[in-house]
């Protein structure tokens, strides 16, 4: 599903040139859970923007379903963003004046479906969170459980092949964190590709298969410790 | 993404921030119905205006001495004078079958006294057919009466502001009024005329031509005016009054005929110049709005960098989001365009109740133009926030740096 090859990625901070990331390599497979735990600033989310295309590594390679996607323009990332990868936030990132409806709407709206069918897909994936109540509600007027609901709704509705989640739960308390959790381990056993970047050593070891990295490396579980 | 998607998406982002939203809408509608109103003026002054000209007289010539020329070679060494248009000229004007009648006019001025009121006037010296060429109406009396060109009965007809100053409520008809070292008896007064052609006709007294003459002590004739019989035949009437002008001063063409159509068409074009400047200026005010518009889009952009990020993440193209945000700006400038376009013509509806006598109306090409100028501004400067939007990285932009 996901091949990445001697990825590194560097920035320029202050002209100094920064690794994030020292030459990753990666396999993850169809419908695999994967957690990626580390420190901040060990190149977590970077290798999980990688992913998601939303940056372009520095040197290596990535290959995605089978398809070098290493060189793409910004169009055509775009399209595999849209139709591939759904992303879950750890600030949920929705936006503020469009109803939670709305929201989980949106990518459906970018991609072009037509208003009925977009509806229909929208009804039921609010019933199937729990969020039919919900659905008239602005960002604002809900729980920060909630609000990751929607924004996981959001992320699902496109009906993605891979999941990539940023601390989802970072910003939520334990009770409502959990119901994130099983609600992405939930997707996860329907067949989505699953990736969780995380601090927390409790979330991370939920995951068939857990990942450290350390000063932008990749590190087996149970060396870091 | 769909036409009717992005629309509304555009609309609810705008709907974000009312205030600015509705400060930049006012902007857009002051410069569109700045336009609208002012080349409503202009033209409504043009109108005003060659009304008030072709009022005058409806085939007027007017014929000035000596020869307004621009082209030619030196200068002559002798000072070489025109000769002065003469009573005799002005009537023999009259062989042209195309010109109906025709009006000598000696100008100056004298004092003008009736006991102990005296004043300064303007004294017009002419004929019976003065009144038929330039259209004027009597309030009591008559107009000088037609009769042999040569005499020079001491008779005057008072413009009205003269009767009103030398007279008061006392009766003018009848009167001898002192004009210079001679004495006038009132036969007519004229009603209020106003101003025209630079002239105030209330200010004047008019006296037969050789009266005029003699007070002044010279033969020259200040202009003559003639009236075509058609319309259609004013460019040959003047073509004839040039050629008997010639004939008369031995081969020298040294009148100036000055057609009213001619005056009506520089009047239009000095107007329309004046409509197209003074709209010109007015559309300054779109541009400001343009850059307001910019400058709104701008603070969106850098307001809404997550929720452009996101949208990235969500898997929208940098062109799209370009497209997105033009949309807005385009929705802002064509809504306050249309906004500032009623605010105008609601301006140009009262101001027409208010002053019946100006004809406002705004040009076609004004409105259209307005419109045209307020969309492309628009739209032009939203393309930098628009880029800026589109060039956002969005790993950056998601972390809201």
């Amino acid at each position: 599903m996901i091949r990445l090859e001697a990825i590194r990625r560097e920035f320029q901070v202050g002209g100094e040139p920064v690794h994030a990331l020292n030459g990753v390599s990666l396999t993850v497979e169809r419908g695999e859970y994967l957690s990626i735990m580390g420190p901040s600033g060990s190149g977590k989310s970077t290798l999980l923007h990688i992913i998601g295309l939303l940056d372009r590594p520095t040197a290596g390679r990535y290959w995605l379903a089978g398809r070098n996607v290493t060189g793409l323009s910004d169009q055509e990332r775009a399209l595999i963003r849209r139709e591939k990868i759904g992303f879950v936030f750890q600030l949920f990132h929705l936006v503020p004046r469009l109803t939670a409806a709305q929201n989980i709407e949106l990518p459906l709206t970018l991609d072009g479906l037509p208003p009925e069918k977009r509806t229909d897909r929208v009804q039921s994936i609010l019933a199937a969170y729990g969020l039919a109540a919900r659905a008239r509600h602005l960002p604002n007027q809900l729980s920060g459980g909630e609000r990751q609901r929607v924004a996981i709704a959001r992320a699902a509705v496109t009906r993605p092949e891979i999941l990539l989640a940023d601390e989802p739960t970072g910003n939520l308390d334990r009770a409502s964190g959990r119901e994130v959790i099983e609600l992405l381990e939930r997707l996860n056993h329907e067949g989505l590709t699953l990736i969780l970047v995380t601090h927390d050593p409790e979330l991370g070891s939920r995951a068939r298969c857990r990942l450290q990295m350390r000063d932008g490396c990749l590190l087996a579980d149970g060396e870091a410790r | 993404m769909r036409a009717t998607d992005i629309l509304r998406f555009a609309l609810q982002a705008l709907r974000g921030y009312p205030v600015r939203s509705w400060l930049v809408l006012l902007a857009m509608a002051i410069g569109v119905a700045a336009v609208v109103l002012l080349t409503a003026l202009g033209e409504g002054a043009r109108h005003y205006v060659t009304g008030k000209f072709a009022s005058l007289g409806s085939h007027l010539l007017i014929i000035l001495p000596g020869r307004s020329e621009t082209t030619g070679g030196h200068p002559p060494i002798l000072g070489e004078t025109p000769r002065d248009l003469t009573l005799d000229d002005a009537f023999a004007l009259l062989r042209s079958p195309r010109i109906e009648r025709v009006a000598p006019v000696v100008l100056g001025s004298a004092p003008a006294s009736w006991q102990r009121r005296e004043r300064e006037v303007t004294v017009i010296g002419s004929t019976s057919a003065f009144r038929r060429v330039r259209h004027l109406d009597l309030a009591e009396g008559d107009f000088l009466p037609i009769m042999e060109p040569r005499s020079a009965p001491a008779i005057c007809v008072l413009g009205a502001t003269v009767r009103a100053e030398l007279f008061g409520p006392e009766r003018a008809l009848g009167q001898w009024v002192r004009l210079g070292d001679r004495r006038y008896r009132v036969i007519g007064v004229l009603t209020p005329q106003g101003q025209s052609i630079g002239l105030d006709l209330d200010e004047v007294v008019i006296i037969p031509v050789t009266s005029a003459q003699a007070l002044f002590d010279s033969p020259s004739l200040f202009r003559v005016l003639a009236e075509a019989k058609t319309r259609e035949d004013i460019a040959s009437a003047a073509a004839d009054v040039r050629e008997i002008i010639r004939h008369r001063h031995e081969g020298e063409e040294d009148v100036t005929v000055i057609t009213q159509d001619a005056v009506i068409a520089t009047l239009d074009r000095i107007f329309q110049a004046l409509t197209l400047a003074v709209g010109g200026i007015a559309a300054i005010s779109l541009v400001v709005a343009g850059i307001l518009i910019m400058n709104v889009m701008l603070v969106s952009v850098s307001e809404r960098r997550q929720e452009i990020g996101l949208l990235k993440a969500l898997g929208a193209s940098g062109g799209k989001i370009q497209v997105m945000f033009l949309t807005e700006a385009a929705l802002l400038s064509l809504t306050g365009a249309f906004l500032g376009l009623g605010l105008g013509l609601l301006g140009v509806w009262t101001g027409r109740e208010l002053y019946p006598v100006l004809p406002l109306a705004p040009p076609p090409w004004a409105l259209v133009g307005a419109l045209a100028v307020g969309l492309g501004a628009g739209l032009v400067f939203g393309v930098l926030p628009a880029r800026r939007a589109a060039s956002l990285d969005p790993v950056q932009a998601l972390a809201g740096r």
